[in-house]
């Protein structure tokens, strides 16, 4: 049913030599543009978290001449605004056996070997230097009493490595990168387009040249020229509808890229978070996380009897299944995401949940406040509390949280080799718009990392590589070339079909339905026949969209539902190939749970013999008609294993 | 629930506005004010009329892009709660609502209820960072700060940059907003070297803007959806005469020649 490529076009140009010097030889080897040069080149950001924010900045400091794009009104609200645990760094700062190897290995396994080692293994390495940025920037990270910074344990990890600032470290992390933009900005080397939104990317001989976006506050479809582009706007949890993505957070500018010939890498690889705040009802518009660092204290049970409808305080502690420490003994309730997930979902689906819906388990810190002391749990998780208190109107200091997965993160993203760069020469594309560090499974405190490492230490570097080596400065474009007239023609047709389409139906109502089959079908445990159905109804769904939608109001201003209409057409796509990746991945890995394949005690199964590969896909025109190309993994350091969290 | 709406209606910048009243029917206790207006805005675009803009995105009281007037107040009645947290059952069952755009010289409506907070990105470019760029940063532990005093810059720190300290004063003032800022720094060992500097140039961006000046009203703090404090206004103040004397004096030194 899929069509493969006959020769794989994919080289990831991992440099030569021991892991351990292979991104010190590669930085020596590779070529630079000159201090008097860097301005003459004109470089494309799109998108201003912390993968694109750390981009512009440092390219700014650099001397490039950076134009920098995002939806919001403004730079720092950027979703990685909303990361609250923390961030991981291979500082043995804490004296309890940590080291680059150690971050590296754990990445790996994490991952569940489905990601590229030297790629892991430089994100290992940077990540030391991150740490140092944002605190010389003024991120006011936890500290001790003599003034070194703390550090936590976070899921899936042995060793206290995580960096943090309250239960805010995203948004922290975010003000030291945006302070560094706008400082760029002030100094003249940054220029900033907020409110823009990316809807196409211009390739001319073959290289990205530029983009077409849409002015959301007046309409006007406007082009922009560059040397190079380069896209960190996120990853598509929102296909789900019901996500922790914010509710602007979209795969667009990522989709139409890919729809330009860039390779769209893993998008079945989606991570489904363990502890947010349950479904409450059909109007809700989006599901809130509560950090993962809770479980650091916080205790995972539901009652041992099936249908147990007493209050929580009335079930005893010998009828309580605290079932994440009775399975895993040696992480506890530590274990990674995915397995903390599924086995939420087991629990519920085999009658044990709790709540209005029984799709919900406790996340209990009793215990914790009988230990450390109500102050001691306050300090720690106080804003978490109140954020959980102010939405169920319930106190986790004297009722156990109740928790239950939503999809939170996706793994998959455009295909990158080891310089970040897609498959169409000068786009380059960061944090979690690309696929490229996490393999199925991310670490908690991981995406802050990978964001930062990508824009403030790797993509300088890279960057320059491309631009000396391309001779793209003799070859300037303008937005008069045919090329962008033609990208222009083409999304102002779009438009105009979307805001025509007067439909019986709204975009929301489209977005709900595609989020709700996605959910059933390629959420948290798939099946070949779940799959093909999702298939099936993904492509109806699509045909009914584009002619029973209401989009309404005009093309020419502000037009939410005209943004969102754009968004949902490219999700009806997108969604399709999540579901056909998943369907073609006949073996379990990460957060890809195939029902068929798992072992005896339902853990993942992975097959290594048949798809150990990276599977990108190539658009054909043909919604349903992709052509898959494999990377092939080798695994040369950490060795191929099951994981095991016992 | 049923509730009135009653919500600020203008087309555009330089349009004309008027409040106009909407019934929304089948809301739930637990759902927010802005998943009210997602209901009333299904609502409307069903009806071929045009939805209520309002800005929005994270959804959970982190990112700002939330902002608006509700029954008079910024973010609404409830205190350290942004619009976007704000839950329906503190609304009573037939409750009318009453819902506008935050309201300053320097905040121009872009469009009903989403206005124009471009000023706060301006204030922050004069002045709002350390001059440290990608790979200079010595070892992070080499930077030693005592615990109480990361805890104080967190405090202020914590802003979210939503303007609704701007929106609550009656000066329009956004003292809140720059002093929060230019205290993280003064606290910090790493926001030394530019401190003077700094408190100059962001109060001058500020007075640039259009905005007010504070007398003092503490509204803000009572608006501040991260309850940041007005000490960090008279801070601001303090750090700005400090900042006048010395460049006073760097002045009167002349030049190195």
């Amino acid at each position: 049913m899929i069509k493969t490529a006959d020769e794989s076009i994919l080289n990831a140009q991992i440099p030569d030599g021991p892991i351990e010097s292979k991104w010190s030889n590669h930085k020596s080897n590779i070529k630079l543009v000159s201090p008097a040069n860097k301005r003459k080149y004109t470089v494309i950001v799109v998108g201003t978290g912390l993968a694109g924010g750390a981009a512009a900045a440092s390219l700014g400091e650099l001397g490039y001449n950076v134009l920098n794009f995002c939806i919001q009104d403004t730079p720092r609200r950027a979703h990685s605004v909303a990361a609250q645990g923390g961030i991981n760094a291979a500082k043995n700062y804490q004296n309890d056996g940590d080291s680059v190897w150690r971050l590296f290995y754990d990445t790996v396994k994490g991952g569940d070997f489905r990601a590229r080692e030297a790629n892991v293994y430089r994100l290992a390495e940077l990540s030391a230097n991150i740490i140092d940025q944002c605190a010389a920037q003024g991120v006011p990270f936890a500290r001790e009493y003599g003034g070194t910074l703390a550090n936590r344990s976070f899921g899936g990890a042995q060793v206290s490595r995580t960096f943090y600032a309250r239960g805010q470290t995203g948004q922290q992390l975010l003000l030291g990168c945006y302070s560094s933009l706008m400082r760029q900005v002030d100094a003249g080397t940054v220029k900033m387009f907020p409110r823009r939104e990316m809807l196409d990317l211009v390739v001319i001989d073959g290289r990205a040249r530029g983009i077409v976006c849409r002015n959301l506050i007046s309409g006007a479809i406007e082009s922009y020229a560059a040397d190079a582009v380069v896209l960190a706007t996120g990853g598509y949890a929102t296909a789900f509808f019901l996500s922790t993505n914010a509710v602007n957070s979209n795969a667009t500018a990522i989709w139409r890229c890919h729809k330009k010939g860039a390779l769209f890498a893993n998008p079945c690889y989606t991570q489904i978070h363990p502890t947010c705040i349950p479904l409450a009802g059909e109007s809700q518009s989006k599901l809130t996380l509560m950090s993962e660092s809770l479980r650091n204290d916080g205790r995972v049970w539901v009652p041992k009897a099936k249908g147990d409808k007493r209050p929580p305080s009335q079930i005893p502690e010998d009828e309580r299944d605290y079932y994440l420490e009775r399975i895993y003994p040696a992480f506890g309730n530590l274990v990674p995401r995915d397995i903390a997930s599924r086995a939420a979902k087991r629990m519920c689906d085999t009658g044990h949940g709790v709540g209005n819906t029984g799709y919900a388990v406790y996340l209990d810190f009793a215990d914790a406040i009988k230990r450390l002391g109500v102050d001691t749990v306050r300090d720690r998780y106080g804003n978490l509390f109140d954020m959980y208190d102010e939405i169920t109107g319930e106190s986790p200091y004297k009722l156990p949280m109740r928790i239950y997965p939503a999809p939170h993160y996706t793994m998959g993203g455009l295909w990158v080799d080891y310089n970040l760069m897609s498959t169409i020469p000068g786009l380059h594309v960061l944090g979690e718009a690309n696929f490229s560090d996490h393999g199925a499974n991310r670490l908690g405190a991981s995406a802050l990392m990978q964001g930062l490492a990508d824009g403030y230490f790797v993509i300088p570097y890279t960057l320059g590589h491309y631009l000396a080596d391309s001779k793209v400065l003799n070859n300037k474009v303008t937005t008069d070339h045919p090329a962008f007239q033609e990208s222009v023609r083409a999304i102002t047709e779009q438009t105009k079909r979307l805001v025509g389409a007067k439909g019986k139906h709204t975009v929301r109502e489209y977005h709900w339905k595609l989020g709700r089959i996605l959910w059933d079908h390629v959420g948290m445990a798939r099946n070949a026949k779940g799959l093909e159905q999702a298939i099936r109804d993904i492509r109806a769904l699509r045909e009914e969209f584009w002619k029973d939608v209401h989009v309404g109001g005009s093309d020419q201003e502000f037009n939410k539902n005209l943004e969102f209409a754009g968004r949902v057409a490219d999700f009806m796509e997108l969604g399709e190939l999540m579901a056909l990746d998943a369907w073609h991945r006949n073996e379990s890995c990460g957060g890809h749970f195939r029902e068929e394949y798992q072992t005896p005690e339902g853990e993942a199964k992975r097959d290594d013999q048949n798809f150990c590969y990276v599977g990108a896909w190539q658009w054909t025109d043909n919604a349903s008609e992709p052509v898959l190309h494999k990377e092939d993994l080798e695994f040369d350091y950490v060795h191929l294993a099951q994981r095991s969290y016992k | 629930m049923k509730v009135k709406i009653k919500v600020w209606r203008q087309a555009s910048a330089n349009a004309k506005g008027a409040f106009k009243t909407y019934d929304v029917d089948g809301i739930l206790p637990e759902m927010s004010l802005l998943e009210t207006l997602d209901v009333l805005n299904e609502q409307l675009t069903k009806a071929g009329e045009d939805p209520v803009a309002f800005d929005s995105d994270c959804r959970e009281g982190i990112c700002g892009a939330c902002g608006l007037m509700v029954d008079g107040m910024a973010h609404g009645p409830r205190r350290k709660c942004t619009s976007c947290e704000l839950r329906m059952r503190h609304f009573g069952d037939g409750a009318m609502i009453t819902v506008e755009p935050f309201r300053a010289r320097a905040f121009p409506v872009v469009k009903d209820l989403v206005v124009d907070r471009s000023a706060f990105d301006r204030i922050i470019a004069a002045g709002g960072y350390t001059s440290v760029n990608a790979g200079s940063a010595p070892d992070a532990n080499s930077i030693l700060v005592p615990k109480d005093v990361a805890e104080k810059a967190m405090d202020s720190a914590a802003c979210i940059g939503c303007g609704a300290c701007v929106a609550a004063c009656p000066n329009a003032s956004a003292s809140l907003f720059v002093g929060a800022k230019i205290t993280q720094f003064s606290l910090l060992p790493q926001g030394q070297a530019e401190r003077d500097r700094r408190a100059l140039r962001m109060v001058a961006q500020m007075d640039k803007e259009g905005f007010g000046n504070c007398s003092n009203h503490a509204e803000c703090e009572a608006a501040c959806p991260k309850g940041i404090s007005i000490s960090n206004i008279a801070n601001m103040r303090r750090e700005y005469m400090h900042a006048g004397r010395v460049y006073e004096e760097h002045a009167g030194g002349g030049g190195a020649g």
